[in-house]
C-alpha cells in the first residue's frame, strides 16, 4: 500500500480529504488530450463518480514497445438499485453500448451494468445519457455505499415488492450529495457560496467500499452473507415481516497476508421493516468512525467487527441507534443461484430468467444477446431486472404477451441456457482480463474452457447433471463471490489459480483453499480423482461441496 | 575488492625493484581503490614517472581537488510499488549521507543511456510467469537481448524481489544479475533475494548498501581528483582506419530495432528503426538526415517480371559488366520513381505516341496528373512494349538512395542512429504498389547501407536558451524527437513546443510515450495535437497553430525559432498560412506585413523547414 506523507492515513484518504467533496482536478484532467488517462489522485475520485481508468491488458506489452501509452479507457458502472430498469432504458442503454461501448454490456455480480471500453473524449457524453435515462452512476464505485441487491424474484410478489421498497430507500439514504457529480458531468453549475455538505458520511467518506444486500429467503441468490449488511427478508403470511440483519461480510483478500481473509456477515438480530434504514445506517457510521484508515487492505468492516469483537459493535450499534435489536427470526435458504426459465409469481405475471454467459451481452455468431434484448424490449411492457449472478430477467410478462416473448428469446437464442446442465448455469466468473486492472489470470473469457473441461470429468463420473458451483476470479478480491462456491480457482498468476473446494449452495459456508498455484492440469487431475471418490462414496443427497467438507478436508483449518 | 598490484619479489632484471615495506605499502594503498580507480592511479604515477618528479616532494601536486564521490543511480522495475517504495527509501538515505543519488523507474529509462551509468543499485520485482513488470520490457529485452552493450564501467547490486510459490522465483532479478556480469560490470555484492516477506531481507541489503556507500565516500573524499574518478565519458564514436563513409561509399549499418509505433487499427504502418554506427566513424547533428541505399522488395522485382514476360537469371550488362537481370533489378534500378526523363527515355526509345502527346502538350497539368500517384511500373503497364532484359536495364534509371530525417541525438544515444520510417504500401490501378526503401527498411535483419546527409539548414538554435516551435504531422515529427533529445542531453534550458498531427490519437500518436516524459520532466513546455479522423471535423496542425495564435506569436516576439517538417503538400503550405495570419493579428495588420515578418524570421534562420 502507497504511504503517504501524512503517515496517518492512507494516501487515498489525503486525496478524499483534499478533494474538495470528489471534485479534484477530473474537469481539467478529461479536458487533456495529450493523454487518454487521467492522474492516479482524479482516478480516485472518479471512482466515486462510477468510472473507472483502465487499459486494455492485451495490449499493454505492444504498446510499450510502439511507444504508445496503454489502450486506456473507462469503465462506467450504473447505480441501479435492485437492478430494475425500464424497456425504454434498456433501448438507450443498447443505444449507448453501440455507440460508445463496443457493443457490450456487462451484467455484474450485484445487479448492475458495466460499460467496457468508453474512450476519454467520449466519457463524459456517455455519463450524460446514463443520466437522460433516469439513471445514475454515482457511487457505484468508491469509499460508500454501492449499488444495494435485492433477491430479483420471489414467490409472493408482495414481498418483493416491499423488499425492493427498502432496498430503494437505503439506496436513497446512503447516497452521496456533493455537488460535484452534476457539475463534472452534466455541466450543473457550482453552487456559491459553496456548500456543500456529507450528512452521513462527512468529507472524507468511508474507509472502504461498503456493501448491502437483500435477500429474500429461500433464495440466497444475493449472497446475503457476503456483504458488509446483510438483510434477509421474513416473510409471515404473504407479507415482509422484517429483517435478520448480518454484519462483517466481506470476501475479498490478499495472496499471502494473512491479515487478509473472506468472512461471512454475523447476524446481529432483526429489525422491522420501518427500522431497516436506521440500522443500515448507524452500521455503517459506525464503520465510518472505526474503520482503519490507515491501511486499506485492512479496511473493511469485516475487519472492524473481528478486531473489536461482535458484542463490542452490537453495544456500539445499540446506542447509537437507541433501541436493541430484536432477536433473529427462523428462515432457510435453499439455493445461491438463480431459477431460469419461465416463473409465475402469486399476482400471476410471468418472469423469464435468461443466462447470459459471462454476463456479457453483445452479438455473437450463435447468440445475439444485444439485438435480440433489443428487439425484446421494443415489445416488452414489464421490466429488466439483472440478477445477482450476472443474469437477466424479463420480468412481469402479462400471459397473453408470453407468446410475443417466447418467439423473440427463440429467434435470437436468447434462452439457450435453460438447456444447459446446472454446473453451466451457474457458474460464475468475474471480469478480469483483459480490462481489470488487478487480475492476475483469466477469468471471464476462462470459463467457458474450464466448464467444458470439467464437463467432461462429470460425464466421466455420471455427474453432469449434478448441482454444483463452480466461481473463477482472476485474483483473490472475489469479485465473483468465489469463497462460497463449492469448487473456485482464484487468479495468481497467468494459467495458475488457487484450487478452493468446500463451499456449499446455499452461501452460508465458506470453502477452503486446497491447494496454491495449480496449472489447469493439475487442477484437473485433482478435481476428477475428487469426483470419482464423491460418485462413488456420497452420501444420501449430499452435494459435492458438502462431501468434500466432511471427507477431504476435515481436520483442516478453514 | 581486494587486488594485487605487484608481486611480492620483483622479477630479476628489473633495475631498483621497490622494497618489501613499499610494496606493502602500494598493495595496501590499491586495495582501497576500485578499478576505475586504479586506471587512474596508474596514469597518476606514470604521469609523475614521466616529468621526474615524486609526488609531494619537488614538484607541486597536480591541482588536486577533493574528487567527487561517484554518484549513485537506484533503478527499480515494479508493478506493484514494493520496489519503489525500497528504492526510495535507500535514495533518501544515500542522500542522507551527502552523497548524490537518484532513483530511477526502469520503465522511463532509456536503456542506451546504461552505458553513462557508473554505480547503479537495482531493485527489481518478477512479475506474470517469471517476467519483468510491466512496463519495464524494453529495458529488459534491451539489456538481456543482442544490444546489451559492454559495461565495463559500471559496478552494480541487484536486490530480487519475488515470491517463492512461483516457479521462476526472482527470475528478472536473476537474470539481470547474471546479465550485467556479463556485460563486464562489477559485482558489488551477491545478490540478495526476497520473498514476499521483503522487509527484512531489503532492508538488511539497504545496510549493506549505504556501507559501501558511505565507504567509497570516504575514500573519494581522501583521494585527489583525477579524471577519470568519476565516470568515463560515452564511449563515442571511434572511427577505424579513418574510413570517411559517404553517400557513394555508404557504411554498412546493422538493423538494432525495427520496431512499429502505430497501434492496432491504424490506417498506417510506422516503424522505428534502430540501426548501428558503430565503427564508422560517422557522426551526425540533429536536422540531418540519413541517407539509405535500398535493395528494391522482391514482390516488386516479381512484378517487373511477370509483367514483362522476363527471367530473373537472364544475362544483362550494366555499366560494362556483366550481371543478372534479377541482381540489376534488385540492386541497381530505380523500380518505382517516376521523373520526366523516364518517362521522356521510354517514349522515344519504344515510339510510344501518347507518352509523346502528353510530354509535348503545351498544358503541363495532364502530365504532371498523370505522375501523380504512378509508379515505374504503371506506365509500363499502361503503354506495353515488347522489352527485353537489356532493353529494361538500359531504360530505367539508376537507383537512388532515399533520406530519412534522423530522429535521434548522438548525444542521447551514442553510436545509434533512429529514423521514423512510414511504410509506402498502396493500392492503385488494381495492383499493389511498395515503396522501395520503406518496404526494404520494415523487412528486418542484416545491415543496410547509408550515410549521413547533413542539413544545416535546419539546426536547433545555437543559443540555447531560445525557445522553439516546432511543428509536425505524421513522421514529420521525427526531427523533432532528436531536437528534444540533443536539448535534454545538453541541458538547453529554452522553451519547447510541439504542435503534432496524424489521423487518429488511439493509434498514430507518434512517440506519445516519449513526449509525455518530456511534459513531465518540464523539457517540453507546451505539445498541442490534432488528430484528423477522431471527429466529424477535420482538424489539423495549422488549426491549433490558429488557435494558439496569440501566444505563438509571443512566442515569436520572445525569439522564438519556428521549424516545421513533414508533406511538403499540403501540410507545410497550410502551416505557412496559418503563420501568416497568427503574425498578421500580432502585429495588428495586414497580410504583407505578415509576409515580411515571415521572410525576416526566415532570412535570421528563425524559420527552417525540412519538407517532402
Ligand atoms: C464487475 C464486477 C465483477 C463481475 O464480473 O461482475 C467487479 C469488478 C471489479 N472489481 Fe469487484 N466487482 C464486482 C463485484 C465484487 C464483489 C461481489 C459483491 O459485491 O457481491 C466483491 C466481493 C465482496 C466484497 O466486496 O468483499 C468484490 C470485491 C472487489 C475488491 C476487494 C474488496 C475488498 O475489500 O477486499 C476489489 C479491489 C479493491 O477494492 O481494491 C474489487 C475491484 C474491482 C475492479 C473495479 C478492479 C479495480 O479496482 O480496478 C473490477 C473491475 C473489472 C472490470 O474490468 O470491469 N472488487 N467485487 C462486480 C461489479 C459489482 C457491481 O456492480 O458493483
Ligand atoms: C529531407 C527528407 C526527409 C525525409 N524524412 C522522412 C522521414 O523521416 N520519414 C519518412 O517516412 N519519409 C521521409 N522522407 C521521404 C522518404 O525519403 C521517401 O520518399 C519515402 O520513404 C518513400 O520512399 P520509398 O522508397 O519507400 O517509396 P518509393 O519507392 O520512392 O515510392 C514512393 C513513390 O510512389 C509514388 N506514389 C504514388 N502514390 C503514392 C501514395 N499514395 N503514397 C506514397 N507514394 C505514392 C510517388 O511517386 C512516390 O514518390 C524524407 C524525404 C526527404 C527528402
Ligand atoms: C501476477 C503476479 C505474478 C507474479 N509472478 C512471480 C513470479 O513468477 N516469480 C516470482 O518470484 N514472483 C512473482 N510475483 C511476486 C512479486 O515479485 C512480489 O509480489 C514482489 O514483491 C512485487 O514487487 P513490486 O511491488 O515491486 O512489483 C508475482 C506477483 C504477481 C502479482
Ligand atoms: S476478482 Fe480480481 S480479477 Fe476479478 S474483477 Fe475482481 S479485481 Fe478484477
Amino acid at each position: 500500500m502507497t504511504r503517504s506523507a501524512d503517515s496517518d492515513v492512507s494516501a487515498v484518504e489525503v486525496v478524499k480529504r483534499s478533494s474538495d467533496f470528489l471534485r479534484g482536478t477530473i474537469a481539467q484532467s478529461l479536458a487533456d488530450p495529450l493523454t487518454g488517462s487521467i492522474p492516479e489522485s482524479d482516478g480516485t475520485l472518479t471512482k466515486f463518480h462510477g468510472t473507472y481508468l483502465q487499459d486494455d491488458r492485451d495490449v499493454r506489452a505492444e504498446r510499450a514497445r510502439q511507444k504508445l501509452e496503454p489502450a486506456y479507457s473507462f469503465m462506467i458502472r450504473a447505480r441501479i438499485s435492485g437492478g430494475v430498469l425500464s424497456p425504454q432504458q434498456w433501448l438507450l442503454l443498447d443505444q449507448l453500448a453501440r455507440d460508445h461501448a463496443g457493443g457490450a454490456i456487462r451484467a455484474t455480480t450485484r445487479q448492475t451494468f458495466q460499460f467496457h471500453g468508453v474512450v476519454k473524449r467520449d466519457l463524459k457524453k456517455t455519463m450524460q445519457r446514463i443520466n437522460e435515462m433516469m439513471l445514475t452512476t454515482l457511487a457505484a464505485c468508491g469509499d460508500v455505499n454501492r449499488n444495494v441487491m435485492c433477491t430479483p424474484l420471489a414467490e409472493i410478489s408482495a414481498v418483493h415488492a416491499a423488499a425492493l421498497e427498502t432496498a430503494d430507500a437505503l439506496s436513497d439514504r446512503l447516497l452521496p450529495q456533493t455537488g460535484a457529480y452534476h457539475e463534472i458531468w452534466l455541466d450543473g453549475e457550482r453552487v456559491t457560496p459553496v456548500r456543500d455538505e456529507e450528512p452521513v458520511y462527512g468529507p472524507t467518506y468511508l474507509p472502504r467500499k461498503f456493501k448491502i444486500a437483500v435477500a429474500i429467503p429461500p433464495w440466497n441468490d444475493v449472497d446475503v452473507f457476503a456483504h458488509d449488511i446483510g438483510f434477509i427478508a421474513i416473510e409471515r403470511e404473504g407479507g415482509l415481516a422484517g429483517f435478520n440483519v448480518a454484519a462483517g461480510g466481506g470476501m475479498g483478500a490478499t495472496h499471502g497476508d494473512p491479515a487478509t481473509y473472506p468472512r461471512l456477515g454475523t447476524v446481529l438480530g432483526s429489525c422491522s421493516v420501518g427500522q431497516a434504514v436506521a440500522v443500515a445506517e448507524q452500521i455503517m457510521c459506525v464503520q465510518r468512525d472505526y474503520g482503519d484508515r490507515r491501511e486499506r487492505k485492512h479496511a473493511r468492516l469485516k475487519y472492524t467487527v473481528d478486531d473489536r469483537g461482535v458484542d463490542w459493535f452490537k453495544g456500539e450499534l445499540t446506542s447509537r441507534l437507541g433501541f436493541e435489536l430484536g432477536p433473529e427470526m427462523a428462515y432457510e435458504f435453499r439455493h445461491n443461484g438463480d431459477r431460469f426459465g419461465w416463473q409465475q409469481d402469486s399476482a400471476g405475471a410471468w418472469h423469464l430468467t435468461l443466462f447470459i454467459p459471462g454476463g456479457r451481452i453483445v452479438d455473437r455468431p450463435d447468440r445475439q444477446l444485444l439485438t435480440g434484448l433489443r428487439e425484446l424490449a421494443r415489445v416488452h411492457k414489464g421490466e429488466f431486472r439483472f440478477t445477482p449472478n450476472q443474469n437477466l430477467i424479463v420480468a412481469g410478462v402479462a400471459g397473453q404477451d408470453k407468446p410475443a416473448v417466447e418467439t423473440l428469446a427463440q429467434r435470437y437464442g436468447l434462452d439457450a441456457g435453460a438447456s444447459l446442465e446446472p454446473f453451466r448455469r451457474d457458474a460464475m466468473a468475474c471480469v478480469a482480463l483483459p480490462t481489470c486492472g488487478l487480475a492476475m489470470a483469466e477469468a471471464e473469457r476462462y470459463l467457458p474452457d474450464f466448464l467444458g473441461r470439467l464437463g467432461e470429468l462429470l460425464e466421466r463420473h455420471g455427474l453432469r447433471d449434478e448441482p454444483l458451483s463452480v466461481r473463477i476470479t482472476g485474483c483473490p478480491n472475489g469479485c465473483a463471490r468465489p469463497y462460497v462456491a463449492e469448487i473456485a480457482l482464484v487468479g495468481k498468476a497467468p494459467g495458475r489459480y488457487n484450487l478452493m473446494l468446500g463451499g456449499n449452495r446455499v452461501g452460508d459456508r465458506l470453502n477452503t483453499l486446497y491447494r496454491e498455484n495449480l496449472s489447469e492440469t493439475q487442477i484437473l487431475e485433482t478435481l476428477d480423482g475428487m469426483l470419482g471418490r464423491f460418485a462413488g462414496r456420497r452420501q444420501d443427497g449430499e452435494g459435492f461441496g458438502d462431501f468434500v467438507a466432511r471427507t477431504e478436508l476435515s481436520g483442516r483449518a478453514a | 575488492m581486494s587486488v594485487t598490484i605487484l608481486k611480492k619479489s620483483p622479477s630479476p632484471g628489473v633495475p631498483q625493484g621497490p622494497d618489501a615495506r613499499l610494496v606493502a605499502d602500494l598493495n595496501d594503498f590499491a586495495g582501497r581503490l576500485d578499478q576505475q580507480q586504479l586506471w587512474w592511479a596508474s596514469g597518476y604515477l606514470a604521469g609523475l614517472a614521466a616529468s621526474g618528479a615524486q609526488a609531494g616532494k619537488a614538484q607541486p601536486a597536480p591541482a588536486a581537488e577533493a574528487s567527487p564521490a561517484p554518484a549513485w543511480t537506484i533503478f527499480y522495475a515494479t508493478e506493484t510499488g514494493n520496489s519503489r517504495s525500497i528504492a526510495e527509501e535507500l535514495l533518501g538515505q544515500i542522500q542522507g549521507l551527502g552523497v548524490e543519488a537518484r532513483a530511477v523507474d526502469l520503465a522511463d529509462f532509456r536503456p542506451a543511456q546504461l552505458k553513462k551509468e557508473t554505480r547503479a543499485l537495482f531493485v527489481v520485482a518478477t512479475h506474470g510467469l517469471g517476467e519483468p513488470p510491466d512496463g519495464t520490457e524494453a529495458f529488459f529485452e534491451f539489456v538481456l537481448g543482442d544490444r546489451g552493450p559492454t559495461l565495463d564501467h559500471l559496478s552494480y547490486a541487484v536486490l530480487a524481489l519475488g515470491d517463492s510459490s512461483y516457479e521462476d522465483y526472482c527470475e528478472t532479478g536473476r537474470q539481470l544479475d547474471a546479465r550485467l556480469e556479463a556485460l563486464g560490470a562489477t559485482r558489488l555484492a551477491d545478490r540478495v533475494e526476497c520473498d514476499v516477506d521483503f522487509e527484512a531481507p531489503s532492508e538488511a541489503w539497504q545496510q549493506d548498501m549505504l556501507a559501501r556507500v558511505e565507504a567509497e565516500r570516504a575514500e573519494a573524499d581522501a583521494a585527489p581528483a583525477g579524471p577519470a574518478a568519476n565516470g568515463a565519458a560515452a564511449p563515442h564514436l571511434v572511427p577505424v582506419g579513418g574510413r570517411q563513409y559517404t553517400r557513394k561509399d555508404p557504411f554498412p549499418a546493422t538493423v538494432l530495432e525495427n520496431q512499429p509505433i502505430t497501434g492496432r487499427g491504424s490506417s498506417k504502418d510506422v516503424r522505428h528503426v534502430v540501426l548501428s554506427l558503430e565503427g564508422s566513424g560517422l557522426s551526425y547533428q540533429p536536422g540531418d538526415a540519413l541517407g539509405v541505399w535500398p535493395t528494391n522488395p522482391p514482390q516488386l522485382v516479381d512484378q517487373f517480371l511477370t509483367l514483362l514476360e522476363l527471367e530473373a537469371d537472364a544475362e544483362v550488362r550494366l555499366d560494362g559488366e556483366s550481371t543478372t537481370l534479377g541482381e540489376a533489378l534488385a540492386h541497381r534500378l530505380e523500380l518505382t520513381l517516376l521523373g520526366r526523363s523516364f518517362v521522356q527515355g521510354y517514349a522515344d526509345r519504344f515510339d510510344v505516341a501518347p507518352l509523346k502527346a502528353l510530354l509535348d502538350a503545351e498544358d503541363r497539368a495532364p502530365f504532371n496528373d498523370y505522375l501523380a500517384d504512378r509508379q515505374v511500373i504503371d506506365v509500363l503497364a499502361d503503354h506495353p512494349v515488347a522489352l527485353s532484359a537489356q532493353d529494361l536495364t538500359d531504360t530505367l534509371k539508376r537507383l537512388t538512395p532515399r533520406l530519412y530525417s534522423i530522429a535521434s541525438s548522438l548525444e542521447a544515444n551514442p553510436d545509434e542512429v533512429h529514423v521514423t520510417i512510414g511504410v509506402v504500401r498502396y493500392t492503385a490501378f488494381e495492383r499493389e504498389h511498395f515503396g522501395s526503401a520503406s518496404n526494404y527498411l520494415a523487412a528486418p535483419g542484416g545491415t543496410v547501407p547509408v550515410y549521413i546527409a547533413p542539413n544545416p539548414r535546419f539546426r536547433l538554435p545555437e543559443d540555447a536558451a531560445a525557445p522553439v516551435i516546432m511543428i509536425g504531422a505524421g513522421t514529420g515529427v521525427a526531427p523533432f524527437r532528436a531536437f528534444l533529445e540533443e536539448r535534454e542531453a545538453r541541458g538547453a534550458d529554452g522553451d519547447n513546443w510541439l504542435f503534432f498531427g496524424d489521423r487518429n490519437f488511439h493509434s498514430d500518436f507518434l512517440y506519445q510515450v516519449e513526449w509525455a516524459r518530456y511534459r513531465r520532466d518540464g523539457l517540453l513546455t507546451r505539445h498541442d495535437v490534432a488528430f484528423s479522423r477522431d471527429q466529424q471535423d477535420k482538424v489539423y496542425v495549422q488549426d491549433r497553430i490558429r488557435e494558439r495564435g496569440v501566444d505563438v506569436f509571443d512566442w515569436l516576439e520572445r525569439g522564438a525559432h519556428i521549424y516545421v517538417c513533414g508533406d511538403a503538400n499540403h501540410m507545410a503550405p497550410d502551416v505557412h498560412a496559418a503563420l501568416l495570419d497568427v503574425i498578421a493579428q500580432g502585429l495588428g495588420r495586414d497580410c504583407d506585413a505578415a509576409e515580411d515578418y515571415l521572410r525576416e524570421l526566415k532570412e535570421s534562420n528563425r524559420y527552417q523547414r525540412d519538407v517532402y
